[in-house]
Parts: C-alpha cells; sequence; structure tokens
C-alpha cells in the first residue's frame, strides 16, 4: 500500500501540470522559437520563405520608422513612471475612514477595469479639436485649440496621457492595500519620535510599501512596453507613424504590408528589451522565494 | 495608520477633505461621465455641438435600443460572452491542477517549471502573433470562437499558475500528508481537500481574468474577421469606423462593452482586489 502511495506521488504530479504545460509549450514557448527563427527569414506571411540571415536586422536599423518606434516606446517608459507616485498621491489622499469612502475608491478604479479600446474612444472624444473637452479647458487660458492626436510633437504625449489613466488606478489600488497592511506599532513608535509627514512618509512608509512599489515598477514598465490598443484605437499609428510603437508598428507590418519576417525581427527586438524586465523580475521573485 | 485619521483634525478640515473626496472623483472620472451623457444626446444636439451640455432631450432609451437593433452590437456582446466564460474556466482549471502540483510536490524543475510560466506571463503578445496566427488556421480555427478561447487559456495558465500555486504553498501540509497516511488517493486528496480549500482564490481568479479575457482587443483583431465571431472590443472600434458622425451611438456602444467587467467588479469586489494584489503583499 505504501509502495503503490509512493508511486503515486512520482507521476500524479506530471499528470496534474500535463495540460497547462502542454498548451503552454504550444501556444507560448514554442511560438517564440518559432518567431526569432522567422526573423531571420524573409515572407510575405503565406508563399514560400527564403533564408536571409541578419538582412531583416540590418534593414530595421536602417529603418527610420523602427527608430520612431523605439524612441516612443521610451517616452512611454519614462512618463508612465508617473503612475506608481501619482497612484501612492491618490492612495494617501483616499486613506480615510470617511462615510462613502469605500464607494470613492472603486470608482477610482474604474478606469482600470474598463476596456482600452473604450478609454481611448473617450479620449479620442476628449482631445477632438471642434467639440472636446481638452480645448474648451485650455481654451479658457487663452490659448489657441490643438488636434493633439493629429499633431507630430504631441500625438505620443496625448495616447500616453490616457494610458495613464488606468495604470495610476491600478497603482492606487496596489497602495491602497500596501497601505492597509501597514504594521502600526512602527508607526506609531515613530509618532513619539516626533515623525510626522513627509519625513515619516520616506522614513518609516515607503520601506514598509515596498513590495507594491515593486509590483508597481514592474507593472508599468510592462504595460508601457506592451502598449498596442490605445495606438491602435486612437491614431493606428498615425500621422505618418509618429505615434507607432514597437507592438503596433509589428503588427502593421505583418498584417497590413505582409511582412512576417521583418514582422518576427521587431517582436524578437522587442521580447530582447522585455527579457531584462522578465528576468529582473524572476530574480526578485525566486530570491523572496527563497528567503 | 498613515495619513493621520482625518477624526483627529479640526472639524473646517474635516469638511473640506469630505467635500473634496468627491470633486477629485468628479473630475477623475470627467472622461467617463462625459461619454455617459453622450450616450443620452440627441442627434440635434451632436449636430448642433452641443457636447458638453446638458442634453436638450435625453434619448436614452431611443440611442439604446438603436445600437441593439440597428448594429450587430448585441452579437458582439454574445461573443464576447462565448470566448470569455468557457476560456476562464479552462484557464483556472487547469492552473489549479498545474498550481497544486508545483506547490505540493518535490520534483526536478520544479522550480525552472515555475519561473518559465511566469516569464511566459510577462512576453510581449507580438512575439507570439504570427506562429499562434498560423497554428489557428492550420487547426482550422481560424475566425472561430474556439481559436481565441484555446489561446486565451494556453496564455492566462501562466499567469494563473503563479497565482494559484503562490497560494496552494500556503496552505498547510499536514492536512494533505494526514490524507495520505489514511490512504486517500493523490486524485482524491486533491478533489476533496486542496478543492475544498483553495475556493476564495478561484474566485478571486476568475473574477480577474474575466476581465483580462473580456478586454482583449489584440487577440480579437489576429485570430478573427467575421461580425459573427469578433468580441465587443474589436466590434466597437469596427462600428466606429462606420458612424463617423453618430457619436451617441458609439457612446452607447462603448459604455455597453465596459459595462459587464463593471458589474463583476462590483459585484465582486473584495475578490477583485484580492487577486489584484496577491503578488504585492508577499513577493
Amino acid at each position: 500500500m505504501q509502495k503503490l502511495h509512493s508511486k503515486q506521488q512520482q507521476w500524479m504530479p506530471v499528470l496534474f501540470l500535463a495540460p497547462a504545460v502542454i498548451l503552454f509549450v504550444v501556444y507560448v514557448i514554442f511560438p517564440i522559437l518559432q518567431s526569432i527563427w522567422l526573423s531571420f527569414y524573409e515572407w510575405d506571411g503565406i508563399g514560400e520563405k527564403t533564408f536571409v540571415g541578419f538582412s531583416n536586422y540590418i534593414e530595421l536599423f536602417d529603418d527610420y520608422q523602427f527608430w520612431v518606434a523605439l524612441k516612443n516606446n521610451l517616452y512611454w517608459m519614462v512618463f508612465f513612471m508617473l503612475a506608481p507616485p501619482i497612484g501612492l498621491g491618490i492612495a494617501l489622499f483616499l486613506n480615510q475612514k470617511i462615510m462613502g469612502i469605500r464607494l470613492v475608491k472603486s470608482m477610482f478604479f474604474f478606469p482600470f477595469v474598463i476596456s482600452q479600446v473604450v478609454v481611448g474612444l473617450v479620449f479620442s472624444w476628449f482631445y477632438d479639436p471642434s467639440f472636446g473637452l481638452f480645448n474648451k479647458a485650455i481654451g479658457l487660458f487663452g490659448m489657441e485649440p490643438v488636434a493633439i492626436l493629429s499633431d507630430e510633437n504631441w500625438v505620443t504625449f496625448g495616447i500616453i496621457v490616457a494610458g495613464l489613466w488606468p495604470q495610476i488606478a491600478y497603482c492606487m489600488i496596489l497602495y491602497l492595500t500596501g497601505l492597509n497592511n501597514l504594521n502600526p506599532d512602527q508607526i506609531e513608535a515613530a509618532r513619539l519620535d516626533g515623525a510626522h509627514g513627509w519625513k515619516m512618509l520616506r522614513h518609516v512608509i515607503l520601506p514598509q510599501l515596498r513590495p507594491a512599489t515593486f509590483i508597481a515598477v514592474v507593472v508599468t514598465v510592462i504595460g508601457a512596453l506592451r502598449s498596442f490598443d490605445l495606438v491602435a484605437t486612437m491614431t493606428s499609428g498615425g500621422p505618418f507613424g509618429s505615434s507607432s510603437v514597437l507592438a503596433y508598428f509589428m503588427y502593421e507590418q505583418s498584417i497590413f504590408n505582409y511582412r512576417a519576417g521583418y514582422g518576427a525581427a521587431i517582436a524578437t527586438v522587442l521580447f530582447l528589451i522585455m527579457d531584462i524586465y522578465i528576468a529582473y523580475f524572476l530574480w526578485r521573485m525566486l530570491k523572496s522565494e527563497k528567503a | 495608520m498613515f495619513p493621520t485619521p482625518i477624526e483627529k483634525r479640526s472639524l473646517p478640515f474635516n469638511l473640506s477633505y469630505r467635500v473634496a473626496v468627491w470633486i477629485a472623483l468628479f473630475l477623475w472620472l470627467l472622461p467617463l461621465i462625459a461619454v455617459m451623457v453622450t450616450s443620452a444626446r440627441s442627434m440635434a444636439d451632436i449636430n448642433g455641438g452641443n457636447y458638453w451640455g446638458i442634453p436638450t432631450e435625453w434619448m436614452f432609451f431611443e440611442n439604446y435600443t438603436m445600437v441593439f437593433t440597428q448594429t450587430p452590437m448585441l452579437r458582439y456582446l454574445l461573443n464576447s460572452l462565448i470566448i470569455t466564460l468557457p476560456a476562464v474556466f479552462g484557464a483556472v482549471a487547469l492552473s489549479t491542477l498545474a498550481g497544486y502540483a508545483l506547490a505540493k510536490y518535490k520534483f526536478r524543475g520544479n522550480v525552472a517549471l515555475f519561473a518559465a510560466f511566469i516569464a511566459g506571463n510577462f512576453v510581449p503578445f507580438q512575439i507570439l502573433m504570427i506562429p499562434v496566427r498560423d497554428l489557428t488556421i492550420s487547426m482550422g480555427l481560424y475566425d472561430t470562437a474556439s481559436g481565441l478561447i484555446l489561446f486565451h487559456i494556453a496564455f492566462q495558465t501562466g499567469f494563473c499558475t503563479l497565482f494559484m500555486r503562490n497560494f496552494i504553498v500556503g496552505l498547510p501540509d499536514e492536512l494533505i500528508e494526514a490524507a495520505r497516511v489514511e490512504g486517500v488517493s493523490e486524485w482524491q486528496i486533491f478533489w476533496h481537500v486542496v478543492l475544498p480549500l483553495v475556493r476564495p482564490a478561484l474566485a478571486a481568479l476568475s473574477v480577474l481574468i474575466f476581465t483580462f479575457i473580456w478586454n482583449d482587443y489584440f487577440w480579437a483583431l489576429v485570430l478573427v474577421q467575421s461580425d459573427e465571431v469578433r468580441p465587443i472590443t474589436a466590434g466597437i472600434s469596427a462600428l466606429k469606423g462606420q458612424w463617423m458622425a453618430s457619436w451617441q451611438l458609439i457612446a452607447a456602444g462603448s459604455i455597453v462593452a465596459a459595462l459587464p467587467p463593471v458589474i463583476l467588479f462590483f459585484a465582486m469586489q473584495r475578490h477583485f482586489i484580492a487577486g489584484l494584489t496577491l503578488g504585492a503583499t508577499k513577493g
């Protein structure tokens, strides 16, 4: 009996894991390898594949559009980093016990729950040059209307602001949970020592919020690199590709221009950039696992 | 508690805080409120440029009836349900099994496998796009709900396994050991001991990935093309092109698309937030 059991203990985990692992390998692991392999081929998506070595990459590094997209991704990453501090600010503002505060907190969270396509539509209205609320607002200050989404210099920032809206909501929730789990003894002790306000936040609260900050930063970076939905709904990368990001550029090249090999090369570059963060996240996660 | 509880402050401070909270909320949701009001506007208001004022007449029922009768919106809504529900069920089921194996069995490669699930969950969709599209076409599942469902199950399994594994790790080993000593089979242990204990995690996870899958737009573009299968995210964006001038209808459609996850979030708020922050309190 005992023998049968230990045998069962050996092969049962394999059975438990099999369905998930098989699907995951077929739909995630294997496609990653295939994409990297494809990036060395010239392919229209249907016909023959021709091996071209590194020429997709060489072309890519010469492609003006690639650098625009990469630069925009960089802007996304830099400005998206406003989400954790603003989210923390709102969380601190809302971390009180007054009547109706639960409702307020959950309504602040709304932008994260709704689809990015809807967020994109909402902000397209907001920016509309002839009737948008944005231009009405700057009109109050005597400024000329700006067609944010058709202005090459502003368009990416306009989309990033739309993206920040749900991202801030996400960070806010992470911090609200963190604030809920603070150690009250430490805060009381610090208060007795005369710490308050900014000092308290910096030296007592923020260190305790570190896990929340870590997750907030990781999901924000990943969100910035993954940005696609908003670009696709608000501008389709326009005007003249000026708001494109790597994710959208790749989609455009493979689906509209029938350049699957070239698209795969773009995806591989994006994947390599993302790997830095994935590796960092894994390292942190596994380290805390061992501790 | 930080910041200092508001009750300890002066009365004027208290009152102004209570007012400020609601003003802040109003400003925060202003873009959304505008869309809601627009969805009840008349065509005359839209043509007359009344986008932000009070509608001259409220056309709430007329506009929403029109969205459901004159456009495929109902079909899109149904498609989203047909795709999302099985995908949520599948991903949660597979990852509960996998998460249990990773949490409670010691075997070689355990950590490596866990790491692969975590890493896979973060990869950019574009690196999967061409091969997954080809695979779906070659299985004859392009432009079908099953094609999307299968992909969503597979992809969400990464996040879900991370989630379930972290939850199950916290369950006491003694329960499982005791059952083993009693001679209960491994499957029975999973079914009768582990599963009842992970119910709260199942709820949290389901709510969370329901919204992830419901709101997916990229894969709806890549794996589906006809109105018969298209989920609501891709649907609304297709409608946008057709009704350039009828903002009130697009607004109504947007509200319809946003509603299911919002309702679910409100109904299961505690679970939702527990799901979203599980990683944030550990890790």
